[in-house]
């Protein structure tokens, strides 16, 4: 085909996962940074348990709590959470939808070091005189360098180099699925895990502009003396909160989206049926992005902002329950008339459906403003969120990992383990959230070191401490679990679970080039089709023919480190640090511009050779 | 299958504790008891709404039950089960149930929502300002001339209007048993209204976070027969447009000049002092010791000697005061009363 390269520069160890640009180890590289900032926030969550485990307890101080709620949430949301759906994302949508990689893999590897390095920068914190401590919503002027300390530069520079990754990487996803999909791929045959993925890749397109003009703004008050937030020099503390729910709120629906997609593949292939209602399912999808950007005032109900505004997005968020409704009734209709096998995977797809049902339930009824005027930042508010976030998000994360495991490292999880894990997890989340909703209606406030002993709060937060033990024996269980498959020599077949879609159809882990032929689509569930119709494979859409790859490179890691870098030298007002930074991350991309990389090709016969 | 029952058996645990749960509470502090139409309203809304809600999840539970026991996968199972694409009219049975439940909800929501947000004039309701501090609260009557700090007195069956706003950080004044909450916004003003349908003790919360001791940032509400309110605020707009008086006891005449040496600065006492921290004119009739203690001798002292160890991140200083000058201290601050 043409003249330049034929191989792949050989690349070991340590400099090849540097470099790589290649989507399904990017995809490794998001699980494991974001398992470790997971585990990070599941301890930083039992300490704050552990404190409120007894009244006027003092395992930590009032300051250090501050500090662990706000570094919870944080590294929940922007660095466990987000990353892991990114590493799912990247594992798997290529797959899906027949492509050899994504638009973008330069861009794919710069969005991972970026929000790597953005959440080491928040992280350190901790050792540099103590962690941001505003909350993760960082309301002004709390946030303001008057009321809090240096931890809040942190987060705001740590969250502004993460999020530029977050950003691309979205950017990434809606060009990849826009434009690589495979002959007869249409929209309307991509499987549901491919549609989510592709809502949420636009909400973040939208959203995360929002969060970035807010940290910017942020930045200027505190850093150079900006007077945005400030009331006593004519700044304004509720514009910080329409920007960040502006961007907030939509993140809530960024992160369930892709727990929806995985849980529609998951009850599919374990029921054995096609999903029910498709198309309703897609519509619904749709619907909930659309709504998620209506409805950010609903987390400022208290806010002041009058009756008209609080009622009209109080019932704009009901409506969210319609299509949400829709999806749950899919689900269930699925595995009406299936054959339901409880492996791992589907034992957390299945526990989802009453878990989120009610934080769905608890939703609806925080969109009632007048009744969440009782609600809003009591620990009522706490419960509807973990049911939402750990109940749908994480155990949606889990059925996706116990799912995709074998294709994405060719090993298959423990099942016994995976049960295990399961139901400590289950019974311990349980255990640990649904107390809190009395514990609010009670009276306790959120984000609270303490509570006194007079008030009855006692029984319900033990309770609820218990069930945090719980949750990290599970999480611990499913760690055990990943040393135990990595240690195994049992190789996980092509097609372990009788799946429905593309990527079921090539080895386990796939090749470097994931297809040797681009496989040709010829209705929803793709695969299914041929296998009920008794082919052994994919029908390929081309010849074989040599494979055109995109060469791994260092850039994306230096242009991360540079800003990296730059973040302290503005946080330290060290403007050589800075222009130090701003120059790695500048000339790098200088690079990028004017080396032209060809890349290089896979050889026919090298494909054959794996193939046989 | 033992998966199963233990679910089952969770279940119920759940539903004992969800009873055990909503029985108690305290009558002072839930908002599962209201003692005001403001929070009765706000209770009426969370029944009909919880109500609703766990009628659809009932249904979905029986569905989600009787599939997972019906539709296991039996071994030497053969075939592949139909593949079904969808159901129109199924599909749209559950778009149109939800949305007619929502409006059912619709509807009180908006009355409710319009009737909470009502201001009302002096004529019908007693005007209170509200100003929220870290990590402190400050309550002026501007129609009785009077103010007072951490203990809100209200009188019975009264609506009271009030004005809130903040002084520092976001804070949220909350009164559960009275009713839903409302952010105090630096710079800005909001108004909420209130009322209390029976005397006695409630107890009130920041619901915002503000800083170390947010936690701590708790006040009682005292509400009290009308009568009552007015031989208090009458006592208290006397004392407030008077000198302070001396004290005649040794002791206190002693802490009273260490007071106005070193404390005067921020703290009013009747009518004379700084408005940094909280207005002691009648710190003897308070409920508690800086929102939280309980209000002993002992317990003022413990903040005089550390304000610093009971409020973390307060910005009263620590006078360093010893043995004897805490104790005359003490013995002037209880002597501040207009009961
Ligand atoms: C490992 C199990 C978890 C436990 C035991 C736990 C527990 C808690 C607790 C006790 C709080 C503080 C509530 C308060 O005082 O206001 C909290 C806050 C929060 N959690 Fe979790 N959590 C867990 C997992 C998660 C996950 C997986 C996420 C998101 C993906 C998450 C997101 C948040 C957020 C956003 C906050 C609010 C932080 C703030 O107030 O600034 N949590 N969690
Ligand atoms: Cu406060």
């Amino acid at each position: 085909m043409s003249a330049h390269a034929s191989h792949a520069p050989k690349r070991s160890g340590l400099w090849d996962w540097l470099t790589t640009v290649d989507h399904k180890k990017i995809a490794i590289l998001y699980l494991i940074a974001g398992g470790i900032f997971f585990l990070a926030g599941g301890f930083e969550a039992l300490l704050i348990r552990l404190q409120l485990m007894y009244p006027e307890s003092s395992v930590v101080g009032a300051k250090t709590f501050n500090e662990l709620i706000t570094m919870h949430g944080t590294t929940m949301i922007f660095l466990a959470a987000m990353p892991i759906i990114f590493a799912l994302m990247n594992a798997v949508v290529p797959l899906q939808i027949g492509a050899r990689d994504v638009a973008f893999p330069f861009v794919n590897s710069l969005g991972f070091w970026l929000f790597f390095f953005g959440g080491v920068l928040l992280n350190t914190s901790w050792f540099l005189g103590g962690a941001p401590d505003a909350g993760w919503t960082s309301y002004t002027t709390l946030a303001l360098n008057q009321f809090s300390g240096h931890g809040v530069d942190f987060y705001v520079l740590g969250l502004q180099i993460a999020g530029i990754g977050t950003l691309i990487g979205g950017i990434n996803f809606l060009v990849t699925i826009i434009n690589m999909r495979a002959p007869g791929m249409t929209f309307m045959r991509m499987p549901m895990f491919t549609w989510s993925a592709f809502v949420t890749s636009g909400l973040i397109l939208f959203a995360f502009p929002a969060i970035t003009v807010g940290l910017v703004l942020l930045m200027f008050d505190r850093l150079f003396g900006g007077n945005f937030f400030n009331p006593d020099a004519g700044g304004n503390v509720v514009i910080w909160e329409h920007l960040f729910w502006i961007f907030g709120h939509p993140e809530v629906y960024i992160l369930i989206l892709p727990a929806f997609g995985v849980i529609s593949e998951v009850i599919s292939t374990f029921a054995r049926k096609r999903l029910f209602g498709y198309s309703s399912m897609v519509f619904a999808t749709a619907l909930i992005g659309f709504l998620g950007f209506m409805v950010w005032a609903h987390h400022m109900f208290t806010t002041g902002l009058g009756a008209i505004a609080n009622t009209l997005f109080g019932l704009a968020t009901m409506l969210i329950a319609v299509p949400t409704g829709i999806k749950i009734f899919n689900w269930l209709l699925t595995m009406w008339g299936g054959q339901i096998r409880f492996t791992s995977a589907n034992l957390w797809a299945v526990g989802f459906i009453p878990t989120f049902t009610i934080g769905g339930m608890t939703g609806v009824m925080l969109a009632i403003p007048p009744a969440d005027y009782q609600y809003h930042d009591s620990y009522f508010v706490v419960a509807h969120f973990h049911y939402v976030i750990v109940g749908g998000l994480i155990f949606g994360l889990f059925a996706g990992l116990h799912y995709w495991w074998p294709k994405m490292f060719g090993k298959m999880l423990n099942e016994t383990l995976g049960k295990w894990n399961f139901w400590t997890f289950f019974i311990g989340f349980h255990l640990t959230f649904f107390p809190q909703h009395f514990l609010g209606l009670m009276g306790m406030p959120r984000r609270v070191f303490t509570y006194l002993k007079d008030q009855n709060l006692d029984f319900g937060n033990f309770i609820s401490t218990i069930g945090a033990f719980g949750m990290t024996i599970g999480t611990i269980l499913f760690v055990v679990n990943i040393i135990v498959t990595a240690n195994s020599s049992k190789r996980a077949p092509a097609d372990p679970w009788d799946g429905r879609t593309l990527e079921w159809s090539i080895p386990s882990p796939p090749p470097e080039y994931n297809f040797a032929q681009t496989p040709l689509v010829r209705g929803l569930d793709a695969f299914w089709i041929e296998k009920v119709a008794g082919n052994k494979g994919m029908t390929p859409a081309e010849p074989l023919g040599d494979i055109h790859m995109p060469s791994p490179s260092f850039l994306p890691f230096m242009m991360s480190v540079g800003l990296f870098i730059a973040g302290y030298g503005f946080m330290y007002h060290n403007y050589v640090v800075v222009v130090i930074g701003l120059l790695v991350t500048f000339a790098c991309m200088f690079l990028r511009s004017v080396n032209d990389d060809p890349g290089y090709h896979i050889h026919e016969d090298e494909i054959e050779e794996v193939k046989a | 299958m033992k998966g199963w029952q233990q679910f089952w058996r969770q279940l119920s645990v759940f539903g004992l504790l969800a009873l055990a749960l909503t029985g108690c509470g305290r009558e002072e502090l839930s908002t599962l008891q209201p003692s005001g139409p403001v929070a009765a309203m706000q209770f009426d809304l969370m029944k009909l709404s919880s109500a609703i809600m766990i009628g659809v999840f009932i249904v979905v539970m029986l569905i989600f039950t009787y599939v997972l026991i019906r539709y296991r996968k039996r071994p030497g199972q053969q075939g592949i089960p139909k593949q079904v694409e969808g159901n129109h009219a199924l599909e749209i049975l559950w778009t149109v149930i939800p949305f007619l439940l929502l409006i059912v909800m619709a509807v009180p929501t908006v009355t409710t929502g319009f009737e909470l947000h009502k201001t009302y004039p002096k004529e019908e309701a007693l005007q209170v300002k509200v100003t929220a501090h870290q990590f402190w609260w400050e309550f002026e009557y501007p129609d009785l001339g009077v103010a007072t700090a951490q203990d809100l007195v209200l009188p019975v069956g009264k609506k009271v209007q009030f004005t809130v706003t903040s002084a520092d950080v976001m804070h949220a004044f909350w009164i559960p048993a009275l009713g839903g909450k409302i952010d105090t916004n630096p710079g800005q003003e909001n108004k909420i209204w209130l009322q209390a349908d029976k005397t006695g003790i409630f107890y009130g919360k920041c619901a915002e976070l503000c800083g170390a001791s947010h936690a701590l940032m708790d006040f009682k509400v005292e509400v009290m027969d009308q009568a009552a309110f007015d031989s208090w605020s009458k006592g208290m707009k006397g004392v407030q447009a008077a000198e302070p008086v001396a004290a005649s006891a040794a002791s206190a005449a002693q802490g009273q000049e260490i007071f106005n040496k070193s404390c005067l600065g921020c703290h009013a006492v009747a009518g004379k002092g700084g408005k940094m921290g909280p207005n002691l004119t009648n710190f003897a009739d308070r409920e508690r010791v800086a929102g939280i203690l309980a209000h002993t001798p002992e317990n003022v002292a413990e903040w005089l000697k550390d304000p610093q160890k009971v409020k973390p991140g307060n910005n009263m200083p620590n006078l360093n005061l010893d043995d004897a000058q805490t104790k005359a201290l003490v013995d002037y601050l209880q002597t501040l009363s207009v009961k």
